[in-house]
């Protein structure tokens, strides 16, 4: 390793109307540093990045590849200068096996026949073991993110963005993946490293750049700060835990009885005698790999799909046949972990966001007729109440970080006071600060006497708010269990042992 | 170089500036074209949107606009309900005629008796018949997920089998002397769609039309239920969230555009048509659908693009009779507008940057 440095970046500006989203931003990578980008949500991170991919033009600034100027027109190009990055979002074709994948990524596949080799190989090397033959569809969020890293890595980068790559993986699945990413690093790769959970940039990431409202604030070494003092560090002040106040639990409100659900998709798990019960004022943690039936429980709960009469109770009354406006009219909310697009409409204002769910509880409508300052003004009560940053309710969805955007979806839910609310990853992407207000929020709801129901694969998350626990693996849900007294042994023995998961022997 | 930079926001200013670009465009390229067919360019374009309005036989022509805009406008604006959400209706041409074959089928039978009533039966007969039409596609749909594009642009020709099959058959004029084509309702009174103020071409399809711009406007734009449609056109699955019914929303915008259809037919076919014929129908179906684009799927931007697409129509019928300019030719012209709509778009979404970024 030499003392180059290989990326520098300064001054690096880019506004938006109402936000200036990267303010001045300047840090520098040496070669086979694994660099973490650290901030709220909102703070610029994935900007930051996208510039440096060729997504985003910068408005101001320069940066330096290897000693020489660097302004990536579009990715190509920046994948041709040797960086390549891996999004949050996956981008993969379902129906369509690995190596296609690969292929449809490249500029110039090679024949089906050695890439598929090639896929071999350097899985193999880097301890992700992938089959090329599968089909995506097939696999889970960890094994789909393999095919994302292996996608850059055929094109021998020299630097490795990753934004937010552990959200969806599992323990184990993390645990791989840092083994890959250490290998990587040690061979001179730089790693440019986003994410939320800080205690796995203190164990991976050898410096580290903190960003506040678009501007440079600190560079630290990860290792030497607790994670408490990265997170204050990061908001700029004192760092609130929640706090679980005791509350006392009333009869049961809600029930769902051996519930069998057919896969909503192709590659969808199908759900099997699904059953819980809830009473007021608790919280269900429902722990497992998304993908294992997650999004099916929380359609099928919701009322997105109907289910056979007698598998959902609420209050003792059959509400299975019944559609997500006659559940919210009852008192049953739900929100998706996918934002954009099923908990959120990407293109449309937070106002109109607010109209979304918000009808059937709030007074939105008159007779039927749109009530657009009433939408307004409930819009800005969750702006307010739950902290989003935005310029304004007029701002489109789209245009939110996702963390924000997250606030802003559990913050509508919650702010129609249901008396059950279920919600699938609610801290998905967001900031340690803004997780912490979020889980506070669906602690008070539960301390108003509503029933709760989280669906995290956060198992920390879960232990800390969560009166019960249960696993939902391949579509079956095990028993729940107290959490108090439960040990990460028993945990593990509940999730059933993860498929695939094991780490490749090196 | 020139690079796309897709926009956060649709560009607002942008959207209602690519409908004045797109003609603008088209009188440029279709003057091109007419030139290459040996006319005057100058001459074409004035004729085509000048001389209906202004030009000496003005009188004539403006009663013309309503009469043809009526029909376009009043099937636009049902597409226009059902292209928000993502349905697309491409059969309003043969709802069209199926409204009219039903509602003169009505009026016809009832010949010679006279009454108040037979012409509100007639509306009725003619509305139903279109939403028939339009429910062939959405329960096929619903049920076998057939595209409702293929299957109600299908039905389309269907519809004109039946039109030729009625107007050969049995609803032909018996007095006819043996000629196609079914009693003139021109000369029925209680059937006869007539102009309600003298020399406007203002008939009931016109008020009927502009009824549909006004309702489609508190629908889409004031209920809940239109902001529904628009959400399950933008985010399917968010739409469901919000408690949409896919199957129910799909029938009822292949419904409602399959009804105002029919109805544009029936007023056609009781007013300035006068009687079903082979050659009936005049492709008001499809041109409204170039109508609904250029309005921006708007009520009011479609009452606009329906008047505009309706002088194209009055100027090139004289174009083609004063300069014998290939019927095609003018056809290609309409067209153009769609398609420079289309192209122009892309501003909306996206921002053109020339050059490189500055480093
Ligand atoms: N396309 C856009 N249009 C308008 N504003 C945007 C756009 N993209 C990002 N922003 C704004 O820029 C700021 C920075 O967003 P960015 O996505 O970089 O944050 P982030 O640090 O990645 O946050 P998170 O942790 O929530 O993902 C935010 O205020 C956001 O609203
Ligand atoms: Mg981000």
């Amino acid at each position: 390793m030499t003392g180059d440095k290989l990326l520098q970046i300064e001054g690096l500006t880019k506004a938006y109307p109402g936000v200036v989203a990267n303010d001045g931003v300047g840090f520098s990578v040496a070669p086979g540093e694994v660099h973490a980008l650290l901030g709220e949500n909102g703070a610029g991170k994935s900007t930051l990045v996208k510039m440096i991919y060729g997504l985003v033009k910068p408005d101001a600034g320069t940066m330096r590849l290897m000693g020489k100027p660097y302004t990536p027109a579009e990715p190509r190009a920046a994948r041709a200068s040797g960086v390549a990055m891996v999004f949050q979002h996956f981008s993969l074709f379902e129906a369509l096996n690995v190596a296609e994948n690969v292929a449809l990524g490249m500029e110039n596949p090679p024949p089906m026949g050695d890439l598929a080799k090639r896929i071999r190989e350097i899985s193999n090397a880097y301890g992700l073991p992938l089959d090329p033959e599968r089909l995506v569809g097939d696999l889970s969020a960890g094994e789909r993110q393999r095919v994302e890293i292996i996608r850059c890595l055929l094109q021998d980068p020299k630097l490795l963005i990753m934004d937010e790559p552990t959200s969806v993986l599992t323990p184990q699945e993390v645990g791989i993946l840092f083994h890959t990413l250490r290998k990587l690093s040690s061979e001179g790769t730089a790693i440019l490293y986003i994410s939320h959970k800080l205690e796995e940039i203190r164990s991976l990431c050898d410096g580290a750049t903190i960003l506040r409202g678009g501007k440079v604030v600190a560079t630290c070494t990860p290792r030497d700060k607790t994670a408490r003092e990265l997170a204050e560090m990061m908001v700029g002040g004192e760092f609130k835990a929640t706090d679980r106040a005791q509350r006392t639990l009333g009869h049961t409100i809600f029930e769902v009885k051996d519930l069998d659900l057919a896969p909503m998709s192709q590659f969808g798990p199908a759900l099997k005698k699904v059953t819980l019960s809830l009473r007021a004022g608790e919280v269900l943690g429902v722990g497992g790999v998304a993908g294992n039936g997650q999004e099916e429980l929380l359609a099928t709960l919701s009322g997105e799909r109907v289910s056979a009469p007698g598998t959902v109770l609420l209050h003792g009354q059959d509400i299975s046949g019944l559609g997500p406006n006659d559940r919210r009219r009852l008192g049953l909310q739900g929100a998706p972990e996918e934002r954009l697009g099923h908990a959120a409409v990407p293109a449309m204002s937070l106002t109109d966001n607010a109209l979304l769910t918000g009808t059937v509880r709030r007074p939105l409508t008159n007779r039927g007729f749109l009530d657009m300052k009433a939408a307004r003004l409930f819009a800005e009560e969750i702006i307010k109440n739950f902290d989003v940053r935005t310029p304004g309710p007029h701002v489109a969805a789209r245009a939110l970080s996702g963390g924000n955007l997250q606030k802003f979806v559990i913050g509508r839910e919650v702010l129609q006071y249901p008396e059950v609310l279920i919600v699938n990853q609610p801290t998905w992407g967001v900031d340690a600060a803004a997780a912490a207000s979020i889980r506070q929020a669906l602690l008070d709801l539960a301390s108003k006497g509503a029933a709760v129901i989280v669906i995290s694969q956060d198992l920390d998350e879960l232990m800390e708010i969560a009166d019960r626990f249960c696993a939902l693996n391949e579509g079956r849900l095990s028993a729940p269990r107290d959490t108090e007294g439960l040990t990460l042994d028993e945990i593990g023995l509940m999730l059933g042992g993860a498929h695939g998961m094991q780490e490749a022997a090196l | 170089m020139i690079t796309l930079v897709k926009r956060p926001t649709p560009s607002r200013g942008w959207s209602y500036t690519t409908p004045l670009l797109a003609v603008l465009a088209t009188m440029i390229v279709g003057g091109l074209m007419f030139a290459a067919l040996g006319k005057d360019p100058a001459q074409a374009i004035r004729m085509i949107f000048w001389d209906p309005l202004f030009g000496p036989n003005a009188a004539y022509f403006r009663g013309q606009l309503l009469v043809k805009a009526g029909p376009l406008i009043l099937i636009a604006s049902g597409l226009a309900v059902g292209f928000r959400a993502g349905i697309w209706n491409i059969g309003a041409e043969g709802q069209y005629i199926i409204g009219a074959i039903c509602g003169a089928s009505v009026a016809l039978a009832a010949y010679p008796a006279e009454s108040h009533l037979l012409f509100p039966a007639m509306i009725v007969a003619g509305a139903l018949g279109g939403w028939l039409w339009g429910m062939i596609p959405a329960v096929l749909k619903v049920v076998f997920n057939t595209s409702e594009i293929l299957v109600s642009l299908m039905l389309v020709y269907v519809a004109q089998n039946l039109l030729a099959y009625a107007a050969f058959g049995p609803l032909k004029n018996p007095q006819g002397f043996g000629f196609p084509g079914s009693r003139n309702l021109q000369q029925y009174p209680s059937a006869h769609n007539p102009e309600l103020f003298a020399g406007t071409g203002a008939h009931w399809g016109v008020l009927a039309a502009l009824i549909a711009v006004i309702g489609a406007y508190i629908l889409m734009h004031r209920h809940i239920a239109g902001f529904r449609i628009r959400v399950a056109g933008e985010a399917p699955r968010a739409a469901r969230f919000a408690g949409v019914v896919p199957a129910r929303l799909v029938m009822f915008c292949l419904g409602l555009s399959g009804a105002l259809a029919g109805l544009a037919g029936l007023f056609e076919v009781s007013g300035p048509s006068g009687q079903i014929t082979d050659g009936f129908n005049a492709g008001y179906g499809f041109t409204a659908i170039i109508v609904a684009f250029l309005g921006r799927l708007h009520p009011l931007g479609i009452l606009l693009a329906g008047l505009l697409m309706a002088l194209t129509y009055i100027g090139g019928d004289m174009a083609q009779m004063m300069l014998g300019l290939p019927g095609a030719a003018i056809q290609v012209f309409q067209g153009m507008l769609l398609f420079f709509l289309l192209g122009f778009d892309v501003l909306t979404n996206y921002r053109i940057r020339i050059g490189r970024a500055r480093a």
